[in-house]
């Protein structure tokens, strides 16, 4: 049995990471699974984040993620950059399988593999990909220099895109189905007072022209079905994201979306020694300090199950084991 | 940059990439591009595995934008394979080892 451990983390960003501190502070030794080229999460795409508390002066996401990488492996955390690509948990010893075929296994799991962008669905999105289409204002917004350019969307990060663009773009038109935003006042006024940024209300992106590259975009009016062309010459696309939970669909509870269920304000899932935590399981706060809220919360609910089995052990009732951890 | 990448510019391109005997894979990066750093360790490893089929080279967008225009980079990490000059195989994007061994395997 030396081979088991005590917790395995899979996924980085600031719910695994901060899981990963907590455990490794706690003696649990976690195995961090941080993913093969996800490591650091949805931050690791984004420039200032001006909200995490303890930042007066704001911190670059990447910045922020290398601090918590650190700070995980200074108390012992093993962190892998590699995928997980199959589990099994529902027994007492979990088995994870990585991206090489390696089989781990431990006593508890903390998932914390956050979320994905959503696509547009559409065919010439995919073949223009890196042709201008892109998921990553960050990256990829130099490359438009005085350029007239789009961005769909209607949330924080459609107006945190739209307005990094406008340092590089000549014009940004917000593409939005609906009349009004989702975002945040601040993000929302911060869009409306940049002269550079326009909008296009009730508006949907129907197909993405060009050949080797953008040349435009056939949008619909929402109200009446017109069709129009957009001419721009790159597309960003924000139009929210999906939890990453697939590889756990027939083994964890999840909700109509696919984001997993937890015993709130607990991060237990309905596999007893299975935890939840960051965008995985959040569609409601989505921020970087509650994703490390909650990864605290794993880590700790995570040992306090590991401390029900030893108890357990030292009784030799394995049968009370599944009673604490339920009633925990 | 790693071990088993060199750097080039847009002056050492034609000399380092074009003219190259063997293929070359070109990561096009940036310092403020997370997927790139995500992506850099993996192309480091897979250029030590296979440096006798295929060279890596990195090429810094903000440094070398000539370069990234001719060959219409808008999105990066960008990885173009050269072979006797020309782009025989485009990755857009950082990917996990497994994804890139698979698309690159006609060349390792």
């Amino acid at each position: 049995m030396d081979d088991v451990r005590n917790v395995i983390i899979i996924g980085s960003g600031p719910a695994g990471y901060t899981a990963a501190i907590y455990a490794a502070r706690a003696d649990l030794a976690p195995l961090v699974f941080e993913g093969s080229v996800t490591a650091g999460g949805a931050l690791m795409n984004t420039t200032d984040v001006e909200n995490f508390p303890g930042f007066p002066d704001g911190v670059m996401g990447p910045d922020l993620m290398d601090h918590l990488r650190k700070q995980a492996e200074r108390f012992g955390a093993e962190l892998v950059t590699d995928d997980v690509t199959a589990v099994d948990l529902t027994g007492e010893i979990k088995m994870v399988t990585d991206g090489s075929g390696g089989e781990h296994r431990a006593r508890a799991v903390i998932v914390a593999t956050g979320s994905g962008y959503r696509e547009l669905g559409l065919p010439n999105e995919k073949r223009l990909s890196g042709h201008g289409v892109s998921w990553c204002a960050t990256c990829d917004g130099f490359f438009f220099r005085d350029q007239d350019i789009a961005v769909v969307g209607g949330g924080d990060t459609a107006m945190e895109e739209a307005t990094f663009l406008t340092r590089f773009a000549r014009t940004v038109t917000v593409i939005h189905r609906r009349d009004s935003l989702r975002a945040s006042k601040i993000m929302q006024e911060r869009a409306f007072a940049n002269p550079k940024i326009h909008f296009q209300w009730n508006t949907e992106v129907v197909d993405v022209l060009g050949e080797s590259k953008i040349t435009g975009l056939r949008v619909r009016d929402t109200r009446t079905g017109a069709e129009s062309e957009l001419g721009v010459t790159g597309l960003f696309v924000a139009i929210g994201h999906d939890p990453r939970s697939e590889l756990f669909a027939g083994e964890l509870r999840r909700d109509d979306e696919g984001y997993l269920l937890v015993d709130a304000p607990s991060t237990r899932t309905n596999l007893a020694g299975v935890f939840a935590c960051g965008d995985v399981v959040d569609h409601i706060y989505r921020q970087a300090v509650t994703a490390a809220g909650t990864g605290c919360a794993a880590a700790l609910d995570a040992e306090r199950y590991l401390t029900s089995l030893e108890d357990a052990d030292l009784t030799g009732d394995p049968a009370q084991v599944a009673q604490a951890v339920v009633s925990a | 940059m790693g071990a088993n990448s060199k750097t080039v510019t847009d002056d050492s391109f034609a000399t380092d990439v074009l003219q190259a005997d063997k293929p070359v894979l070109v990561d096009f990066w940036a310092e403020w591009c997370g997927p790139c750093r995500q992506v850099s360790p993996i192309l480091e490893e897979i250029a030590g595995e296979h440096a006798d089929k295929i060279s890596v080279v990195k090429l810094n967008v903000d440094e070398n934008p000539r370069t990234a225009a001719d060959y219409g980079v808008t999105s990066i990490p960008t990885m173009n394979v050269y072979q006797n000059g020309e782009v025989v195989k485009t990755i857009v994007g950082a990917k996990p080892k497994a994804m890139l061994l698979k698309d690159l395997e006609a060349f390792i």
